[in-house]
């Protein structure tokens, strides 16, 4: 089937050559980990184990707290040696668990894996749960939500991503080179769960060697390969699933709303762990790249190694840094230094040094229309960034300003610079305010 | 000729009739008093008082819902026109001004990181919580000058916010609009304030500020009870019968001021050369 495009969208130069062919090394233990109770979107989690208290590698150290939330797992064994506000990855302080290694790595007593077909839908799902999975992505939405549909929505097609669309990360693409069986068994795993017979595994085509392996692996599967054209955003679910079937997503709708689940390569990647051999989401890959780094590698880390020791694994910085972005170019979270701690969702850690960031003047609006066309939602940038800057927050709603997947393609392509992202989000923000208090 | 003037004529009367009965028929009864005390109020349409604007504030007089004393920028005066309209006692309100409380400008606090984007405290706030070091401290982009319907907060060169306390009402939108909340509001016979909004301790503020409060403990040493330190920042305390002054020109950092000397540096407003609770004999603007 030939697959449809998305409207809109934009061509940043890929910049994956830095790691594509690197394959993926494990990181040393740091000196501590720094767990936030937030790593996922939803309820912040409860610490369930006492300052000074030793944990063994996969122990649960804080449960979830309510439906949408996600647990969270010692990535090593330690000594819990702080409950405190430390630096997050979005910038501010946010209470987290310091633990600190004891070298052993030793995993926790009574993880036992379970082979196929030896337990029934809602023990995966709880399975899943337990194991603190959340969509590793990067907007880290707990699994077990997504695949609890409501009973009125039938779920008929489940959407694999291994896009990858964002520049310079090649976290995915390694992951289903190096370990396909592990990938292809997780969406087996998943599809099963929501009893659906079809199964995509999207890919952009410039991986083609990605595309080549896990089409040879998926030939006894019913799982379909899809080759996608190279575009930003193709990963962005709405923008996956019209590409991969042809479905638009309502606006304000959710995928399962026209009978999708959408799950990232890596997220079942996990899934097949937590269910083969019972062990919990404690590590992920992560590409720390750029050209203000002197040996750019694909990481396995634990979860809550700090950024500063990544850097230190990679040989360290070179030259002067002026950006350092934790996630993709596109969508990632701009820091102020290197404090912060890799959470779940950190796919990549990107540091730039003067030539590749530098601040763009910014100049008057020239109604080119750029940000309009290379809008993925169909939405008008410069009208609702211009209600923003107004406050004319009605406005801006009804120009459907949350729509907006803040993918970063109409501040990417406009030439004056404006940072129409960041009006959106201001928007959005308000909107999302005013909608809590009413 | 004649034919068309009698045209337009007949439809000009016709049409005033109908206008007329209109008027009557869909005549909407107000209360002659909500005209009256809209007619008394300061028309800024501000919302201080918690409802839309002045028409909705004296409904929700006329309602019983508000007190006289609600509106803040009007202030005594109106507090009373408005009693004497309602036919009550009139409870003048005790006047209030807003406060930024921080002096560390571009010179002299530091910066967290390199900040472009929109020209708004509250977008920039929502980027690893501001591109300034101190967690507390004013961020200079105007959205409380923006939002203040009195034109009383400039914006210094060096990007920090003063509020004058002459054209300063106490309507509090600042005090909402601001991401940092580092506008109080406080009495406006206090003229000495610390102007520093960190809880950090000494040593942390030291690296990020040189005018921040370092919780020295010296102004409460100084000028025993005008003084509270309360989690490594010190505030003056309003209640206090001591007077805060002496302590003035003791702060290590000079972080506490006294407005009759003067607005912080970088401010054009003139300092005022009355004791400031001579305001209420003043003219109203």
């Amino acid at each position: 089937m030939k697959s449809s495009a998305f409207s809109g969208g934009v061509h940043p130069q890929d910049f994956k050559q830095f790691t594509a062919s690197l394959a993926v090394e494990s990181c040393p233990l740091p000196e501590e980990l720094v767990l936030p109770l937030v790593m996922h979107i939803g309820a912040p989690a409860t610490p369930c184990v006492e300052v000074g208290s030793r944990v063994k590698k996969g122990q649960l150290i804080a449960a979830p707290k309510g439906f949408v939330s996600a647990g969270v797992h010692a990535s090593t064994s330690g000594e819990i040696r702080a409950i405190e506000p430390r630096m997050h990855v979005n910038g501010s302080r946010m209470q987290a668990m310091v633990l600190v290694p004891d070298g052993e790595d030793a995993w926790a007593d009574g993880l036992e894996g379970a082979g196929p077909n030896e337990l029934t839908g809602d023990d995966i799902r709880d399975r899943i749960r337990a194991a603190g999975i959340v969509g590793l992505g990067g907007a880290a939405f707990p699994t077990a939500v997504k695949l609890s549909p409501p009973e009125a929505k039938r779920i008929n097609t489940l959407i694999i991503n291994g896009v990858e669309c964002e520049p310079f990360l090649t976290a995915d693409h390694r992951l289903m080179l190096e370990e396909g069986e592990r990938v292809l068994d997780g969406i087996e795993i998943l599809r099963c769960l929501l009893g659906v017979d079809r199964a995509i595994l999207g890919i952009e085509d410039n991986k083609p060697d990605a595309i080549a392996h896990m089409d040879k692996l998926c030939r006894k599967s019913v799982v379909e390969v899809k080759a996608l054209p190279v575009r930003y955003p193709q990963g962005a679910e709405k923008q996956l699933i019209f590409a991969a079937c042809g479905r638009t997503v309502p606006s304000g709708g959710l995928p399962m709303d026209v009978g999708v689940v959408v799950q990232n390569v890596g997220t079942a990647a996990a899934v097949s762990d937590a269910i083969r051999k019972g062990r919990p989401l404690v590590e992920r890959i992560c590409t720390v790249s750029g050209p203000g780094l002197v040996r750019p590698a694909n990481l396995r880390i634990p979860i809550g190694a700090p950024l500063s020791h990544l850097v230190k694994v990679c040989g360290g910085l070179r030259g002067r840094t002026t950006k350092i972005l934790a996630g993709g170019p596109m969508m990632g979270m701009a820091q102020a230094g290197l404090e912060a701690s890799a959470t779940k969702g950190t796919s990549g850690l990107l540091i730039f040094d003067e030539t590749a960031a530098q601040l763009r003047p910014e100049g008057p609006c020239i109604r080119c229309g750029r940000c309009v066309s290379a809008c993925p939602m169909r939405i008008s940038p410069t009208t609702i960034a211009a209600y923003s800057r107004l406050d004319m927050i009605d406005a801006a709603e009804q120009n459907n300003a949350m729509d907006c997947i803040e993918c970063g393609c109409c501040s990417y392509i406009c030439p004056a610079g404006l940072p129409l992202v960041q009006s959106l989000r201001y928007a959005r923000g308000a909107i999302a305010a005013r909608r809590r208090r009413v | 000729m004649l034919s068309a003037i009698l045209t337009l004529g007949l439809m000009g009367l016709l049409a005033a009739v109908a206008l007329g009965l209109a008027a009557r028929k869909f005549a909407v009864e107000t209360d002659p008093r909500e005209l009256a005390l809209v007619e008394v109020m300061p028309g800024a349409n501000c919302g201080a008082c918690g409802y839309p604007g002045c028409g909705g504030f004296a409904k929700a007089l006329l309602e019983g819902k508000a007190m006289a004393s609600d509106c803040s920028p009007g202030g005594k005066e109106v507090a009373e026109r408005v009693a004497h309209i309602l036919g009550v006692e009139a409870v003048a309100p005790e006047p209030e001004v807003a406060v930024v409380l921080c002096q560390g400008d571009n010179q002299k606090a530091r910066v967290k990181y390199l900040y472009q984007g929109l020209r708004d405290c509250v977008a920039a706030q929502a980027l690893a919580q501001g591109p300034k070091e101190c967690p507390g401290g004013c961020l200079g982009l105007g959205t409380c000058a923006r939002v203040c319907p009195f034109g009383a907060i400039e914006m210094t060169a060096e990007g920090l916010a003063v509020i004058s306390r002459r054209k300063c009402t106490g309507c509090r939108k600042c005090v909402g609009a601001c991401p940092r909340k580092v506008i109080a509001m406080t009495p406006l016979h206090a003229e000495v304030h610390v102007l520093c909004n960190s809880h950090d301790k000494g040593a942390a503020v030291r690296k990020y500020c040189d005018i921040g409060c370092i919780a020295c403990h010296i102004c409460a040493k100084t000028s025993p009870g005008a003084y509270r330190i309360d989690n490594f920042l010190a505030r003056v305390d309003y209640e206090a019968r001591q007077s805060p002054l002496e302590a003035v020109p003791k702060c290590p950092t000079r972080c506490i001021r006294d407005f009759t000397q003067g607005y912080p540096e970088g401010s054009r407003f003139a300092p005022p050369v009355v004791p400031l609770h001579a305001k209420d004999a003043a003219p109203s603007p």
